[in-house]
């Protein structure tokens, strides 16, 4: 019905104009394309423009003012001091383990997705490649709380891991591992171990999906080339399709990165009492009231991920995604 | 064809992607399971009996309902409005090069590739300096900040596949700009913008980050959680809405996918 209705104009080869307001702005909008580029771009600009940069612009000026230490009031003066705060020892060791955990979470992830990513983009077909697909894809959608739920379910003393290495009389394994100094604890539900894996499990398919689209890209006469002319398969994939599938995993590792480095969620339910950055931020700002060193804590992430995305645009990173 | 499309994967690689996706799925499905225990007050394993009575008690409890019904009004205007700006935004990108195209992708990305807490905390100080209390919009506003960037990417990935000459054989046989949107452009990217609708929706459904700076004492359904897991009331019922909540976001990413996968289809005979 709606061709119809365009296909019953009378068909001349110069149409009369339409007349009234509609055609008016219609003929505006094709007379001058640049107006109609700024009236459709203007909505996205301003929302984007006035609430997500205005307020990025907010916490940024928070950063310059400073707490008084007396009366815990907010003194809105220009200084760099908050700047000096987050330079104590205590405070660079939250960086420090908060970006070491993120790189060892990007790896960890990188290294699981690559399997699933290469058999989904060159030997699944057809109905597989469907469910591989929505493997990744339902995962990823379901409620991020109830993934985090679902581990502390896991990781309990009393919980399925603990009984399924007692079944399998390994018990002695997370004993061993769980007396490490640094990743182990009382059970892996207050470990660092246990919020690595959370972290990489909850992550993961934003690593598997840009991978994937990088490899689909990736012709599979090439690897059959690099085969015929001699390579192992060894060879193969470190001249040949890492390479290729590189800019998919520094795409997905832009998501496993800065999505570590700024979450209090994961290491606040499942980890030890040691604070990362996004937890630092979120007690400064609520029951310390300093909001100048939350506002200046939030800075770091920013400035690490300016530097990741300029280089992973370098890296072409952004045509994966 | 292709002369790969006999091959057989390496057996190791058949493992290794059947591991990452065993390890994917098999935390989700152990929720499913906890729902149904009778064991109140641990986590243990194997639940020591299987009950549906937390259904109704979860059923009768009104913090959940409260919870379940503002999660849904948010995601829902929320969605209304990454519509609009994502498609507006889309259509300018793609349909059109000047100056600063880059800039305008990079500005959208933004919201996602930040973490969460900086535009939790960025919003919150902001409505502070501004002096707005907290409400319903002020979750709304945060929300669809976000969720542009979701509805941007479909819309963008269908206009690339479009073609233009349609556009500019609609125009040539009379069609003004509005009757071409209306009959030309609409059909093309209404099932890519549904599909990104749907996914916006479960985003804001799911968003916990940002929501606890912007929502004051409000409880949407992950707050809700939230609560649950820092201080536990009644594990059971966390279990039952855990394992609801699944299913709730399992369907809208089932239907996005089914919308797009056929509308590609279609799309892909343009090329």
């Amino acid at each position: 019905m709606t061709i119809a209705a365009v296909q019953s104009n009378p068909t001349p080869a110069i149409l009369p104009g339409n007349g009234g307001l509609r055609g008016a702005l219609s003929d505006l909008f094709w007379r001058r394309p640049k107006f109609l580029l700024t009236l459709m771009l203007a909505p996205p600009l301003l929302w984007l423009g006035i609430v997500y940069i205005g307020s990025l612009f907010a916490l940024l000026a928070q950063s310059f003012f400073s707490i008084d230490e007396f009366s815990g009031l907010i003194n809105r003066e220009f200084t760099l001091k908050t700047y000096g705060d987050l330079f104590q020892a205590a405070n660079l060791d939250i960086i420090l383990r908060t970006v070491t955990m993120a790189a060892l979470v990007t790896l960890a992830s990188a290294i699981i997705a690559f399997p699933i990513a290469y058999y989904a983009a060159r030997y699944a077909r057809g109905r597989w490649k469907a469910l591989f697909y929505l493997g990744v894809m339902l995962p990823l959608w379901s409620s991020y709380l109830v993934k985090i739920y679902a581990w502390k379910l896991i990781l309990a003393k009393e919980g399925i891991l603990t009984w399924l290495l007692a079944k399998l009389n390994l018990l002695w394994l997370l004993d061993a591992w769980l007396s490490l100094p640094v990743v182990g604890g009382n059970s892996l539900s207050v470990s660092f171990t246990g919020t690595f894996i959370v972290f990489v499990y909850v992550w993961l398919p934003f690593m598997i999906l840009p991978v994937q689209a990088a490899l689909e890209r990736v012709p599979g006469n090439l690897v059959e080339a690099s085969s015929d002319l001699g390579a192992s398969p060894g060879q193969t994939f470190r001249n040949v399709l890492f390479p290729l599938a590189l800019p998919g995993i520094v795409a997905g590792s832009i998501f496993t990165f800065s999505l570590t480095l700024g979450d209090y969620i994961i290491p606040q339910i499942i980890g030890t009492s040691r604070l990362f950055i996004g937890q630092a931020v979120y007690s400064q700002q609520g029951t310390a009231g300093n909001i100048p060193l939350a506002a200046a804590f939030t800075v770091v992430p920013i400035v690490i991920m300016g530097f990741y995305l300029w280089g992973a645009k370098r890296m072409g990173a952004f045509d994966a995604l | 064809m292709r002369s790969d499309r006999g091959q057989r994967a390496p057996l190791g690689l058949k493992i290794a992607a059947a591991c990452g996706l065993l390890f994917l799925h098999l935390p989700i499905l152990l929720i499913f399971v906890y729902a149904f225990t009778t064991e109140e007050k641990s986590f243990v394993w194997p639940p020591p009996g299987l009950t549906t009575q937390w259904f109704a008690v979860t059923w009768n409890r009104p913090d959940v309902w409260d919870a379940l019904s503002l999660s849904v009004r948010v995601a829902a205007i929320s969605t209304a409005i990454a519509l609009v700006l994502g498609t507006l935004c889309a259509a300018a990108v793609s349909q059109t090069r000047f100056f600063g195209r880059e800039a305008i992708s990079l500005l959208v990305i933004l919201p996602i590739a930040l973490p969460g807490i900086i535009t939790g905390i960025a919003l919150r100080s902001a409505f502070s300096l501004a002096d707005i209390p907290f409400s319903f919009w002020t979750i709304v506003l945060g929300h669809a900040t976000f969720c542009v960037v979701v509805v941007y990417n479909n819309a963008v990935a269908r206009f690339r596949r479009t073609s233009g000459s349609m556009i500019e054989a609609s125009m040539d046989l009379g069609a003004d700009g509005f009757q071409t949107f209306r009959h030309v452009v609409l059909p093309n990217i209404a099932t890519a913008l549904l599909a990104g609708g749907m996914l916006a929706f479960a985003l804001s459904f799911d968003e916990v980050i940002v929501t606890t700076f912007t929502a004051g004492q409000q409880q949407t359904v992950p707050i809700w959680m939230l609560e649950e897991l820092i201080r536990p009331r009644q594990r059971p019922v966390t279990n039952v809405v855990a394992m609801v909540v699944v299913l709730v976001t399992l369907l809208p990413i089932l239907f996005a996918y089914y919308l797009t996968r056929d509308g590609d289809q279609i799309a892909g005979s343009g090329k």
